[in-house]
């Protein structure tokens, strides 16, 4: 009995050792007491050099944290907590987090002027469902930021604005002191006068496409400037102009214009309101009511002019099926090739922004198209110099001097 | 004052813009999001003035008879009919306990927009799948040089976007075959052309911008 | 009489296409002669055009009508070779450890579902299945309900409904949010402030997967399938450019194009173009979907396109444009 005393406490011990040496081998996860937490993997080690600062050219509500890797961040360490503090001595409280083998992050919770402390904790393998084993680096602090007054990451942009800017005023102001400006032909805007003849002779209708987007593209009212000459013209030819709309400002501002320019050829009383009317604001909606009124009303000329989307060929080739004469224009690289393929003149880009200027031929707006052809020359220098130092920089020249 | 308010206006609005683009510091960085809430609100309020606008251009056609005012008939009916059960389904959510959306599915108005608008719109889509196809037919022609380069480019972005232009072009070395091709085509002459238009575009944007903002283009003021 | 019998023959196809496909699908053998029957159709319309008649249009249609919709009921494949793009997303998400979270953007609507929705239902199946947590907002209305379908779709994969994922645990809809770019914006500082609670109501602090979730800088990648504006030009200027975070893309064929300049640049990773790019997704992630039919009905219709345009040129270079009745 004493003997079975002795040895039972021993057979217990050994087995006991053989389960942890076999959950070891299994890889099986430690059953933890809540009571006491029994740690039986190493905490991996500290993250060091914490270090933060103000992010540039913010507002002042962002701050740039990082830090050394743990030295066992391939091996132990899962993520890492940023926790942040008004004092150095805590409470810390958990502002975001990264994956292990990220070493920085940005806090964008930080109020200017302020001042926080940090500290970083790696986390290894987890202990229960919340608590990881862990391990923090030193608390790093005071960091404060603050917004800057220029965002020196845009002072290229702030050039070229003020570059351009500058070409163009120039030009604005020598075209009011007179001399003729010379623009080349755009057949396209040239083509408008013929086209609204070709409707008066018919007697049918002119349909005038502003585009689906709103007031706030300068597409759209790139659009709206073309609208006034056309409606001019249509008042003076006594052709029935109609536009369909997809906004409602679009709606307000077009109606506006149209009337002005029916008042301004002394036809006041030609001008109806319903000559320009709302659709609706839905995309393929817009698409089928203007193609549901060419076929019915099978117009002589359409003029696409805008911001435009999947519906640009819908409508194109529905107006070429009923033997419009169509004119399109728009800086939607997407649609400039239906519209190339489906129309008979088509503005590309610029051209579109030019037109207003082109019909009205007033000195100013001749101006700023020259002044915008001088920013885009430079700006072709400014490439062509930009591909030369990068292909000198980077071609070894040796091989021109090299004996065989 | 008529035309110089809103000249006045245009030129706050766009120089704000424009420097709040270059300075972070309050109360600059607010300013875009404040104006274009601002633009949301006027645009929202906006709609009503569309929607009168198509009532009564479509009430006009009916009264005069002209011709296919039935159709303005089926605007008047489909308007009145998602309008009152999307407020009808609105009103009823609010006051169900749990509270849901006219949006949510199983709402009349969902049954709407998936069995009525949703197919009828992917019809409209559908559409282009004809319309490329007669455009092609018709404006693809070897007139002269440009539209020849144009019809070769289409038909080799067009066999190499589907398996079949590789099958067809198994036998060529793999940097000719037609998937390679086509991905050429579209990662230089496509995006170099893509991005030239782009410049002109941007230039463009920035003199009308210029124009408009300092007063000197006023076609959408007068006409 | 002879110009609604297309618009019969494709009514006619149309209706069969509403029975259930796979009691009309046709075998390889009857599918290569239906094709070639195709073929000889186009020989006839060349064969016309020679002797100098015109097409109409309406023939066109008919044509492209019938060249979608066959290989619908057609049982074989095309080989497909994965392109560099396809390949980089793939690699990107395939790195991925178990337990990442991804950030699934759906902003596109119904009417560009043919093209993104195989590349979503594709996404989403491989998630479930490697055990990646998938975050799901929306910039544009509808995209929510398109993504909840890309989810039932995963639900409805035999393996994946063994071990079905958990709603707010492995993967959660926080809906759609209003503001375009400005709602990317705010999620780089905060993405409960832009959604406060998710699709059904459930406030954000109550959904276990978004505990820790802050910020951009909680989320490992981001997914995004795009139709327009707002979309992948706008994730790439703001969560990549600004807050750094990887974001690869699916788009349109039309739109992809003007991507392509940021996959080149580097700033986006990864993008699938159009229905091609689904496809490849699809083989590349071993989750077949829609996308492998859909773009053997766009081979189809490509082909017959471009049949169409040599029969166009052959046309102009005859010059044998004679006044004689047209075709159709």
């Amino acid at each position: 009995m004493k003997v079975a005393r002795a040895v039972f406490p021993l057979v217990i011990l050994t087995l006991a050792l053989s389960c942890n040496l076999m959950a070891q081998k299994m890889k099986i996860e430690p059953a933890l007491d809540t009571a006491t937490q029994v740690i039986t993997q190493q905490p991996p080690i500290a993250p060091l050099n914490l270090f933060a600062e103000d992010t540039p050219d913010d507002a002042g509500n962002s701050m740039d944290i990082r830090w050394d890797l743990s030295a066992d961040d391939s091996a132990d360490v899962t993520n890492y907590q940023v926790l942040r503090s008004d004092s150095p001595d805590g409470p810390f409280v958990v502002v975001g987090g990264t994956t292990k083998g990220q070493g920085s992050f940005t806090d964008n919770t930080v109020k200017p002027g302020q001042k926080y402390y940090y500290k970083i904790v790696a986390q290894g393998a987890p202990l229960t469902d919340s608590t990881f084993v862990s391990s923090e680096s030193t608390v790093f602090g005071p960091a404060i930021s603050s917004g800057q007054w220029f965002n020196t990451r845009r002072s290229n942009v702030l050039l070229w604005t003020l570059v351009l800017s500058a070409s163009v005023i120039f030009f604005i102001y020598r075209a009011k002191s007179g001399g003729k400006l010379y623009i080349r032909k755009i057949a396209g805007i040239d083509a408008i006068d013929e086209a609204i003849g070709r409707a008066t002779e018919m007697g049918r209708k002119v349909f005038y496409v502003p585009g689906i987007n709103d007031m706030d593209d300068v597409q759209t009212l790139a659009s709206i400037a073309i609208l006034g000459r056309v409606a001019r013209i249509a008042a003076e030819s006594d052709t029935y102009l109609e536009v369909p709309v997809s906004k409602s400002l679009v709606l307000i501002t077009a109606r506006e214009t149209v009337k002005e320019s029916y008042s301004k050829v002394g036809r006041p009383d030609s001008f109806r309101e319903e000559q320009v009317h709302y659709v609706t604001d839905d995309q393929f909606g817009y698409a089928a009511a203007i193609d549901g009124m060419v076929v019915r009303e099978q117009p002589a000329t359409m003029i696409y002019m805008g911001a435009f989307y999947a519906e640009s060929l819908i409508l194109a080739e529905t107006g070429n099926a009923a033997g419009a004469i169509q004119i399109a224009g728009t800086a939607m690289p997407a649609q400039l090739p239906f519209f190339v393929a489906a129309c008979d003149y088509t503005l590309i880009g610029e051209e579109l922004f030019a037109a207003s200027a082109y019909l009205s031929r007033e000195p100013k707006l001749l101006g700023s198209l020259k002044g915008q052809d001088v920013g885009k020359a430079l700006f072709l220098a400014s490439i062509i110099l930009g591909i030369i130092i990068e292909i000198v920089t980077k071609v070894d020249f040796q091989w021109l001097l090299r004996v065989s | 004052m008529r035309r110089e308010i809103p000249l006045i206006i245009t030129f706050i609005a766009g120089l704000v813009f424009v420097v709040q683009y270059f300075i972070p510091h309050p109360p600059f960085d607010a300013f875009e999001q404040v104006f274009t809430n601002w633009f949301a609100i006027v645009q929202a309020f906006a709609i009503w003035l569309g929607a009168l606008s198509l009532m009564k251009f479509s009430m006009l056609k009916i009264r005069r008879k002209q011709k296919d005012w039935f159709m303005s008939v089926i605007i008047i009916v489909g308007f009145v009919v998602m309008v009152a059960y999307g407020a009808y389904d609105g009103f009823a959510g609010m006051h169900a306990s749990p509270t849901y959306s006219f949006r949510d599915a199983g709402t009349h108005f969902d049954w709407l927009y998936q069995n009525i608008y949703t197919p009828l719109t992917s019809t409209m889509f559908a559409l282009l799948a004809f319309f490329v196809a007669s455009a092609s037919y018709r404006a693809f022609r070897a007139r002269n040089l440009q539209a020849t380069l144009l019809l070769i480019a289409g038909i080799l972005v067009m066999i190499g976007r589907v398996p079949i232009g590789d099958w067809l072009t198994s036998f060529m070395p793999a940097h000719y075959q037609a998937s390679n091709l086509a991905t050429w085509i579209m990662n230089f002459p496509n995006a170099a052309g893509q991005r030239a238009i782009m410049i002109g575009i941007a230039l463009g944007t920035v003199s009308t911008s210029l124009r408009i903002i300092l007063g000197i283009e006023r076609s959408h003021l007068e006409g | 009489m002879k110009k609604i019998i297309p618009i019969i023959v494709l009514l006619i196809l149309f209706v069969i296409a509403l029975f259930n496909k796979s009691q009309l699908e046709m075998s390889a053998g009857v599918s290569i002669l239906v094709t070639i029957l195709l073929g000889i159709a186009m020989i006839v319309v060349l064969i016309l055009t020679i002797s100098g008649r015109s097409i109409e249009r309406r023939i066109v249609f008919l044509f492209i009508g019938v060249s979608l919709i066959l290989p619908f009921f057609m049982n074989f494949t095309l080989p497909l070779q994965v392109s560099p793009e396809v390949r980089t997303l793939y690699d990107a998400l395939a790195k991925l450890p178990k337990g990442s979270k991804v950030l699934a953007s759906y902003d596109y609507d119904p009417p560009s579902a043919p093209e993104l929705q195989p590349m979503g239902d594709a996404f989403m199946k491989w998630a479930f299945r490697h055990d990646i947590k998938v975050i799901i907002i929306g910039l544009w209305p509808q995209g929510p309900l398109q993504a909840n379908l890309s989810v039932n779709a995963a639900l409805a994969d035999p393996e994946i409904a063994k071990h079905p994922p958990k709603y707010g645990v492995d993967y959660v809809n926080l809906g759609y949010q209003s503001g375009n770019e400005f709602v990317i914006q705010g999620m780089g500082t905060s993405i409960r402030s832009k959604f406060p609670s998710d699709l059904y109501n459930t406030p954000y602090d109550s959904i276990p997967l978004l505990r820790g979730v802050e910020n951009f800088s909680n989320i490992d990648f981001v997914f995004n399938l795009s139709a327009g504006y707002p979309g992948t030009v706008e994730w790439v200027q703001i969560a990549v450019d600004r807050f750094g975070v990887p974001v690869g893309a699916g788009n349109t064929a039309v739109q992809a194009p003007q991507v392509y300049p940021y996959v080149e640049s580097g700033q986006l990773t990864g993008l699938l173009g159009g229905m091609s790019g689904g496809a490849e997704f699809e083989k590349i992630t071993k989750e077949p979907g829609q996308a492998n039919t859909f773009l053997l009905s766009q081979s189809f219709a490509h082909v017959v396109v471009i049949g169409f345009i040599l029969i166009g040129n052959v046309a102009l270079f005859m010059g044998k444009t004679k006044r004689r009745p047209p075709i159709g």
